[in-house]
């Protein structure tokens, strides 16, 4: 698998007097985001007195910390010594896979992109049709089914509460790319699959977004009233390192699913899975398969 | 006992101390945005740190006590009055119940706070009071406040003291010129030399898309990016990186053209260059900016921000001792 190196070296900056700002790569790829992860749990598990926040994103993370309680310089070099210390081991992560339902080509982004035409690449035709088009799909039909057929990472969640980004886990070059709208939207649907650059997202509260509208889900995954099984525990569903595989599904289903949602019965299937980023590598399409078996599996 | 607003004001939320560890979900730390301000007004009325208090930006609400309270009013320069009559800021005084609160416009400053004996008794939400409005949970119903909202408040632990004043040495200053401590760093590198120097010399005046999450700068020379073969997923404008986190007060410049100094109800992350960070000891006064009111970007190295922070946490303790 073609994949650009990680320098051995990320590049360790200050955000004012309480933050470090770590860039591993300054391009995205997998193995950075994974380095990124490594840290974080590291730093987590040393619970270092002083540190307020951890935030893993896709190719870089930040710390918040009280400088009152570790100094700036002591906490760069506490992540610096975690840099040199973690090892191929803790490149493999306890995670989740969970199946995200999706109405590709559903009415609600269908009138949104209609009434933001103006600020589109391409006018005449829908942000499916565009993406299909640019990377060189013959129909919509087979641009949805090389979104959904394999799975992709959250490698960030933010921008608003508990918006995740998503990564595909297929080797760089056939990685869906789609440009960002030229200028943003004031409105996207609630639950909207979106796609920018080469980030798949789903809006986890109404309001403005620039990403290409491919669909929506019917399962909620940001709901402060905690309404359903698997937002018990926190209202926000979705964590760094967690995998999701996308499920083409058709207007009876979705409709089926909102009425499960509305009931506060519906489960998003999901189960524990060990990600080894080694043998991912090593053949990516065949270790996509193990995971799914784990998904679907008994 | 409770509170009703007769009036709503501009944006009215309830704020605490804030929201801390859930930045990496994309929940920011929310509360007071000028945490002094909040501070001094829950030590006036012998609230314990934390308790929540309204915060009121650009016009004041008016409000009525359905009961006997102690109360507070720091921040903005305003004249509160009670019943028609004139109040001191900075000072604690007892309402009775039927009594109404209201404000003149803001002379100074752009955010008030309004203290309470007992806080204000929103439900506890991941551990905070204080209103995120983007999630729309936390505060009363995760909105900013409206006409005919009740708002309860707790029992004071003490008896609160009334005429308890804050030493005139020991107040807020509020300017419409403010200078602003910024350490530069993060994707700072990516920015030409010209641009580093016009940044730092520029006057800037606050933009009308400024809030919570946010302050939007204008009138500055537009800023330019050194050009670069864009890295993969970063997208091809030259102020693109990779999504990222924000740091709280990080700057980022859209296309070059307008700084925005993210606050407390921060987006967490994003995909624009920052080219450094507002130092802690300074975030206080953005919020006490209105529209317009100009800024000047002063450069600071870690030392110096760290002194900054050292005597703002020094000015505090005195602060609190006085109103012991």
């Amino acid at each position: 698998m073609s994949l650009p190196p990680v320098s051995s070296k990320a590049r360790y900056t200050f955000g004012g007097d309480e933050h470090v700002f770590v860039e591993i790569s300054e391009s995205m790829s997998l193995p950075a985001f994974f380095k990124g992860m490594a840290i974080c749990s590291e730093l987590k598990k040393r619970a270092v007195p002083g540190v307020t926040e951890i935030c893993p994103a896709n190719a870089s993370y930040q710390v918040r910390f009280d400088p009152d309680v570790i100094a700036p310089e002591a906490m760069m070099r506490c992540l610096q010594d975690i840099e040199l210390s973690v090892g191929d081991a803790q490149m493999d992560l306890q995670t989740r896979i969970v199946e995200v339902p999706v109405l590709y080509n559903d009415p609600w982004t269908y009138e949104t992109l209609m009434r933001f035409r103006e600020r589109h690449q391409d006018p005449t035709s829908t942000d499916l049709e565009y993406a299909a088009r640019i990377n060189h799909f013959k129909t919509v039909d087979e641009f949805i089914q090389a979104h959904s057929s394999s799975p992709w990472f959250v490698s960030m969640v933010g921008f608003v509460a508990g918006l995740p980004f998503l990564f595909q886990m297929v080797e760089q070059e056939r990685q869906l790319e789609v440009p960002k709208y030229l200028s943003p939207r004031t409105d996207t649907p609630k639950l909207t699959l979106g796609h920018g650059g080469c980030f798949s997202c789903i809006y986890s509260v109404r309001g403005a977004g620039g990403y290409q509208m491919f669909g929506v889900t019917p399962a909620p995954i940001f709901d402060p009233t905690q309404n359903l099984p698997y937002l018990k525990d926190l209202m926000v569903f979705f964590k760094p390192g967690d995998i999701v595989k996308w499920k083409p599904i058709d207007r009876p289903e979705y409709d089926r699913i909102v009425k499960e949602v509305e009931a506060g019965t519906y489960q998003l299937p999901m189960r524990p899975v060990t990600f080894s980023l080694k043998a991912f590598l090593t053949n990516p399409d065949s270790y996509n398969q193990e995971l799914l078996q784990v998904l679907h599996g008994n | 006992m409770a509170i009703e607003l007769l009036k709503p004001g501009l944006a009215t939320t309830v704020q605490d101390a804030g929201r801390p560890g859930y930045y990496h979900l994309g929940i920011p730390l929310s509360g007071a945005m000028d945490q002094e301000s909040y501070q001094l007004a829950n030590w006036l009325v012998g609230n314990p740190d934390g308790a929540a208090v309204l915060e009121c930006t650009l016009m004041a609400p008016e409000l009525r006590f359905d009961a006997d309270a102690v109360v507070a009013v720091t921040g903005a320069q305003t004249t509160p009055k009670l019943n028609g009559i004139e109040m001191a800021r900075n000072t604690s005084f007892a309402a009775k119940a039927g009594d109404r609160l209201t404000f003149d416009f803001f002379k100074l400053g752009a955010r008030l706070y309004i203290a309470v004996a007992g806080g204000i008794d929103v439900p506890l939400v991941l551990g905070s009071r204080s209103t995120y409005a983007l999630g729309a949970f936390g505060g009363l119903q995760g909105r900013k406040l409206v006409a005919g909202d009740v708002l309860p408040v707790g029992q004071a632990k003490s008896t609160p003291v009334i005429g308890k004043t804050l030493p005139d040495t020991l107040r807020l200053r509020l300017s419409k010129e403010v200078q602003l401590r910024v350490l530069p760093g993060l994707y700072f590198h990516r920015l030409q030399k010209e641009s580093v120097q016009s940044f730092f010399a520029d006057t800037w005046r606050v933009a009308p898309e400024a809030d919570r999450i946010g302050y939007r700068y204008k009138g500055g020379t537009a800023l330019k990016f050194h050009d670069r073969a864009p890295p993969f997923g970063a997208g091809s404008d030259p102020s693109n990186i990779v999504d990222a986190g924000y740091p709280y007060g990080s700057i980022q410049v859209p296309a070059g053209r307008e700084p925005i100094i993210l606050h407390r109800d921060a987006v967490s992350g994003g995909g624009y260059a920052m080219l450094g960070t507002v130092i802690s000891a300074d975030m206080d006064l953005i919020a006490q900016m209105q529209p317009n009111h100009s800024a000047r970007f002063v450069r600071v190295d870690m030392d110096e921000a760290l002194a900054a922070r050292a005597e703002r946490r020094q000015r505090l303790a005195l602060q609190r001792q006085a109103l012991n």
